[in-house]
């Protein structure tokens, strides 16, 4: 997995609400047996028209907002389905970082394992960065420090350990937990005992 | 917190698959059951190839294709070279790590989330995970059951577990009586009309009260399966005797000599007496109404005797905009009675609704009528081959087919339109499945969520109805 420490970058402004994962990337685009792929469909119904031409002045598009790594959504995005097709295709088109008042827990998860931050702050700091962004500024987002800054506002932002941890150093989150398996088949042990029909 | 407080049924199954503490309420936990499809897996099985990782517990899994299979002609090649790829890795992965699986024409095949409570598989108090977000279907017998991604997956056949960070606890109680004509789905639209698409994030909800008690084990499923369109991972309803009667005698159920202790445990599960719940919330059953979905949130209901509101009636602005946003994609205008909307086609199905239960209500409603001209399709589609088989031994195709309705080949079908089963353009469907989302039946399809009964009774009429004078 990519680590994840510190980026700058100017970020792409896209503050709707409840932005589900068949919007992120719709269920006709995920028959691919691979993990790539998906960049190009993503956003679809923002990006393209019913005939496929290019939608006018998205910010996916375009050179506005070109070459950002950072996302500035809305409330509960990436609500629906369970579907890691969602952070693979946000990830293919360039971002590492996703800034929103909310996320949902599902895709919340997903992203980590796919090296992206999901950083939640309250609405009126998103509020605010969605203007820094339209503006072009740039915005650092430091995980160590856990903190967003842009021109002369920082803003701190709540963030699991044991995540970070894994997003900072990058790690193989299997390898990490195989180093528990002799936990494992303790609890393997016991629950054979106490609860003999769940093994056959 | 020590285990002698009293704990929700939600602490008890955390507690009891609590590998490692891993501070600031993350645990590993302890995976019992998986259930396997063909699309959110083939990445999954890759990865463990590429790290020459074996599968932890390959007794722990079935797995079964579902999410793009035709649900009509299986005897002519899939005219989809991509769908056909998915439906042949699984068979393939399934042959090399020697899993249970349910190929496409066994009877037993169908969606993942009908199947595994069908097979005994989904029990009291285990934790299950597919990679669907729907698994909170399985909640329905107080299993611990929630959707997860494909990195998860992996991480679950390859450890048996996964690093979790412990949700709140959260109870809807639900008291009274529902009215005749109202289901289980109009319990879940009301339920997150009430608490919005984002109420439930990071709660696991348990579902209580009177309503609750009186419904069956596919109605308990219906309700289950809607917690994440609440946005709770997982939903929860407390083992009773349905649940024990419902798991007698199913191929993976506990045999003799392990049934009862088995049911001793299935027992002790319950939330404690004076368990302490994050957030409350109570609705009264008997103010339920058959329930509409409008927009293209779940959370955008109303009652069928309603009118499609008016974004000025919300009070933030961006619920204005995005409602603004929902007529303009659905077509509507604010102020139109819900049974003035015309439908185009009819999908009874989906994990949500596609239980022997849930053909019967759809059935029952025909008496002897007719689909109406202007619906162009009414795919009924059952949600395995034993429900479809069952439905034959009452008759209930024949019921479908005089009026007209299509009897299909159990699939998910039109929920998520990754097969041939789709909605055209604009079209207005009524749907027994869980999503309304922009283009999740079709690229621009416009989808209502109701009951089967009410998808049935919108069938014959040609525009929604109130199925409780139908
Ligand atoms: S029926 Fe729909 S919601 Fe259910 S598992 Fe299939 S695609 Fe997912």
């Amino acid at each position: 997995m990519e680590k994840f420490t510190k980026i700058t970058s100017i970020a792409t402004p896209f503050p709707r609400a409840n932005i589900d994962t068949d919007i992120i990337i719709p269920a006709q685009h995920l028959k691919s047996v691979k993990r790539t792929g998906f960049g190009a469909h993503a956003f679809e119904s923002i990006r393209y028209n019913s005939d496929g031409s290019r939608v006018e002045g998205n910010v996916f598009d375009g050179d506005r907002y070109k070459g950002a790594h950072i996302l500035i959504a809305g409330d509960n995005f990436g609500c629906g389905s369970s579907r890691e097709h969602a952070p693979w295709a946000i990830g293919e088109m360039g971002y590492r970082c996703i800034i929103a008042p909310s996320f949902a827990d599902i895709f919340a998860g997903n992203c980590i394992k796919n090296g992206i931050l999901t950083v939640a702050l309250p609405q009126a700091d998103v509020d605010a960065l969605v203007i820094a962004a339209e503006a072009g500024h740039a915005i650092t987002v430091d995980l160590n420090t856990q903190t967003v800054a842009c021109e002369n506002a920082l803003y701190r932002f709540d963030f699991n350990p044991t995540h970070k941890d894994m997003l900072i150093e990058g790690l193989d989150e299997i390898g990490q937990t195989l180093r528990s398996r002799g936990a494992i088949s303790d609890f393997e042990t016991k629950q054979k005992m106490m609860t003999p029909w769940l093994y056959r | 917190m020590p285990k002698t407080m009293p704990r929700t049924m939600y602490d008890k199954i955390w507690d009891f698959h609590l590998v490692e503490e891993r501070g600031e309420g993350v645990g590993l936990i302890y995976i019992d059951r998986h259930l396997v499809h063909e699309v959110t897996s083939p990445q999954a099985f890759d990865g463990l190839r590429a790290a020459g990782r074996p599968i932890h517990r390959v007794d722990s899994i079935i797995a079964v294709p579902d999410h793009n299979v035709p649900t009509k002609d299986r005897d002519q090649k899939n005219p989809d070279d991509m769908s056909i790829a998915q439906l042949e890795a699984l068979e393939a992965n399934s042959k090399e790590y020697a899993l249970d699986y349910i190929p496409m024409n066994d009877a037993r095949q169908g969606i993942v989330h009908v199947i595994g409570p069908e097979q005994g598989f989904t029990q009291p108090g285990i934790t299950m995970v597919c990679g669907d977000s729907h698994t909170s279907t399985h909640g329905a017998f107080g299993a611990l059951a929630f959707g997860i991604g494909t990195s998860e997956v992996e991480h679950v056949l390859a450890t048996q577990t996964l690093l979790l960070k412990k949700a709140k606890n959260m109870r809807v109680t639900v008291t009274g009586e529902l009215p005749i004509g109202c289901s289980a789905k109009d319990v879940a639209l009301a339920i997150i009309g009430v608490v919005g698409t984002a109420g439930g994030t990071g709660h696991v909800i348990e579902y209580a009260g009177p309503v609750i008690e009186a419904l069956s084990m596919e109605g308990r499923m219906t309700l289950c399966n809607m917690s994440i369109e609440a946005g709770a991972r997982a939903g929860l309803v407390a083992p009773d005797d349905k649940t024990f009667n419902y798991m007698k005698g199913r191929p993976y159920s506990p045999k003799a000599g392990q049934w009862e202790p088995a049911l001793a445990h299935w027992k002790s599960l319950r939330s404690d007496d004076g368990a302490a719940f994050d957030k409350e919330i109570t609705l009264n059953g008997g103010d339920i109404v058959p329930q509409v979905t409008w927009g293209t949130s779940p959370e955008d209901v109303v009652p069928v005797t309603g009118h499609v509101p008016a974004p000025d009636s919300f009070n933030e602005l961006s619920k204005q905009e995005g409602a603004q946003k929902a007529l303009d994609y659905m077509g509507l205008a604010a102020g139109q009675a819900i049974t003035d909307i015309a439908v185009d086609r009819v999908f009874v199905g989906s994990c949500t609704n596609s239980r022997i239960e849930d053909m019967r209500e759809a059935a029952a409603v025909i008496k002897g009528r007719k689909k109406a001209d202007n619906v162009a399709e009414v795919l009924i589609v059952p949600g395995s081959g034993l429900v479809k088989l069952q439905a034959e031994e009452e008759g209930l195709d024949k019921l479908f087919i005089d009026a007209g309705f299509q009897w299909r080949e159990p699939g998910c079908s039109m929920c998520l339109a990754m097969n041939p089963d789709k909605a055209l353009p604009g079209e207005h469907v009524a749907s027994t499945s869980n999503r309304n989302f922009v283009s999740r039946q079709g690229p621009g399809a416009r989808t209502h969520l109701v009951s089967p009964a009410m998808a049935a009774a919108a069938a014959i009429a040609g525009h929604f109805v109130d199925v409780r004078d139908f």
